[in-house]
């Protein structure tokens, strides 16, 4: 296993946000996380970075307990991108690519051809190499969202974290972000807004509404006309796509 | 901050070329007096004293380079290298590019310690003198930044909120500070004290150069050792946590690190403002905003520019010295101006 979570609970003052979340991540797999604003999305996938630690329950990385690992551990294994990633620092995407290899560095170790190695490989696979030298403030959103993805991926992770990666991205690169995330061949747990978008790159889907589980499986489950109008509140209809045999949400006015 | 992509300048030639306006500089500084003294007399009188040559010299000039101005010169080269480091590293960790001591009000926190223990004899008396002034000095920058954390709440809220708090630091910590002075003191420390209002190099020697020295040396050394985690604190807390840093550890050694600087400094020369803000900016500009560069790069343009502003605050006026803070201010001002336009326009 990957990730487990075991009687995951969270909140914020006296707002319980995370009700003894139960649930596990098989290797490999493509986990989407989804649910109306406020149902405990972002709060989930911190908790599974490490970056919160639960108020009950816990979370096992191939069975050990995350809050007992060293946080240096886990970033050698776990990368996180978050929503809104800003700096201040002009620096290039190269400089924020090399970051991704601070866990793996010792304190006053040099820069070694392994590290050279993940650097190119990452920049390599978010298609960013001809950008390296490029400052941060020159880029767009997905140029942005691409360097993150690409400093993550300079991590060498076994699992990559995700949260609403495809936030204000045109069309074009939405879907290029989740064909990439999906054809790197690593665990990944990432919260999505846009269902089809689910539905189309996720091997198995998470729905969270406020704060329980109320759906967990494969796309065709869990992507139902009641589960939209119970969790969601909107009336659609859910047909089989002929070609991919995924489920296609048609949204109703 | 703007200039994008591979630094415009190599950084070893950055760092050598410092070093060597630095010396100049500090040659500089030190021939310039009521008592006019050559560089090649300054010079001769520093290799003579480390015994390369025996060039024999005007025996006032020696003493006077030796007792008074050196000293002088080297106390203010420490207390910019201090002074700048400390500004780069609270801009990285509050990720807020006005951060530095004066503005946050740590150095206002520093002064009001260190006239507390000199007027009202808070500490250990006058046998721990020196010890006892940095000892107020710090704790005074500790409560300051503890009030501005608070008022802030921490690093969570905007740039603007952090200098709102430190702006607020600065008028509760320098009134205390007129408080102390109005009702205690008499009128030769009312006149002693304003000093540390303004920041002087009056009166600093050697001893005083050993404690600068030793506490910038230190500090830079700690600061190199936390360059890295300094990157990572790039994107925030939470990116920099997400990395593998354990990020309550680093934040209190650095601030711990940065209030040394601060309290030590400003118990010997008082509070100088601005250059913690000016010169990591420039220093940016030149070599880029790793750390690994710009931690080292902001040492030595701080020694630098503070020797620049010693110097002008003793030829700008005739027959008088201006208080080195008034010199910072008037070039700092206009820079700390421009910075805020420019977050102003980039949120």
């Amino acid at each position: 296993m990957s990730f487990q979570a075991d009687s995951l609970t969270w909140g914020i003052g006296r707002r319980t946000v995370l009700h003894g979340l139960t649930f596990s991540v098989v290797p490999g797999q493509m986990l989407g996380l989804l649910g109306p604003n406020g149902s405990g999305k972002t709060s989930l996938l911190r908790l599974l970075a490490g970056l919160k630690t639960p108020a009950g329950g816990r979370v096992l990385l191939d069975g050990a307990d995350l809050r007992r690992l060293p946080r240096r551990d886990v970033a050698r294994r776990v990368a996180f991108v978050e929503q809104h990633a800003g700096t201040t620092a002009n620096l290039t995407v190269e400089d924020v690519v090399r970051l991704g290899r601070f866990p793996h560095r010792r304190p006053l170790a040099g820069w070694g051809p392994a590290d050279a190695q993940a650097v190119e490989a990452a920049l390599d696979r978010a298609g960013m190499t001809a950008k390296r030298r490029d400052g941060w403030h020159s880029l767009s959103g997905g140029e942005k969202q691409r360097a993150q993805i690409a400093r993550a991926l300079a991590q060498t992770p076994h699992e990559l974290i995700l949260d609403e990666p495809t936030n204000h991205l045109d069309i074009q690169h939405q879907i290029g972000l989740l064909r990439l995330i999906a054809g790197l061949g690593i665990t990944s747990v990432l919260s999505l807004h846009d269902l089809n978008h689910a539905a189309m790159f996720c091997d198995r889907l998470l729905v969270l509404h406020h704060g329980h589980i109320v759906a967990d499986g494969p796309p065709a489950t869990v992507l139902t006309e009641a589960l939209l109008r119970d969790v969601f509140s909107v009336q659609a209809t859910v047909e089989q796509d002929p070609q991919t045999g995924r489920p296609h949400i048609r949204y109703l006015r | 901050m703007r200039a994008a992509g591979a630094a415009p300048l190599p950084f070893g030639v950055f760092l050598l070329a410092g070093l060597g306006l630095l010396l100049l500089a500090v040659g500089l500084n030190v021939g310039v007096g009521d008592l006019r003294i050559p560089l090649t007399t300054t010079f001769y009188a520093i290799t003579n004293a480390l015994g390369w040559t025996a060039e024999p010299l005007n025996r006032i000039h020696e003493t006077v380079i030796w007792d008074y101005r050196l000293s002088r010169s080297l106390v203010a080269a420490c207390c910019g290298a201090g002074l700048a480091l400390s500004g780069a590293v609270m801009q990285s960790l509050l990720r807020n590019p006005l951060a530095e001591p004066y503005v946050l009000g740590i150095s206002a926190g520093a002064s009001t310690g260190a006239v507390a223990v000199v007027i009202l004899g808070v500490g250990f008396g006058a046998g721990l003198g020196a010890a006892s002034l940095s000892a107020g000095a710090f704790a005074g920058a500790f409560a300051a930044f503890a009030f501005v954390a608070l008022l802030s709440d921490g690093t969570r809220s905007g740039a603007d909120r952090t200098i709102l708090a430190g702006v607020a630091a600065s008028q509760l910590f320098n009134a205390v500070t007129a408080y102390i002075v109005t009702t205690s003191a008499n009128a030769q420390q009312a006149r002693d004290v304003m000093f540390w209002l303004l920041g002087s190099f009056g009166g600093v020697r050697w001893p005083d150069f050993m404690l600068v020295s030793a506490a910038v040396a230190l500090g830079l050394a700690g600061c190199l050792l936390y360059a890295r985690i300094l990157d990572a604190f790039s994107f925030g807390d939470d990116a920099a946590a997400a990395l593998g840093v354990n990020t309550g550890r680093a934040r209190m050694v650095l601030f711990a690190i940065t209030a040394l600087m601060t309290a030590t400094i400003v118990s010997m020369v008082g509070s100088i403002g601005f250059v913690g803000l000016v010169v990591p900016h420039a220093v940016r500009f030149a070599v880029g905003p790793l750390h690994g560069r710009l931690l080292p790069g902001c040492a030595v343009a701080g020694a630098l520019f503070m020797v620049l502003a010693d110097l002008a605050s003793r030829v700008l006026v005739p027959q008088q010295i201006l208080p080195v803070g008034v010199v910072t201010a008037l070039v700092g001002v206009p820079v700390f101006s421009l910075i805020l336009y420019r977050v102003q326009r980039a949120s």
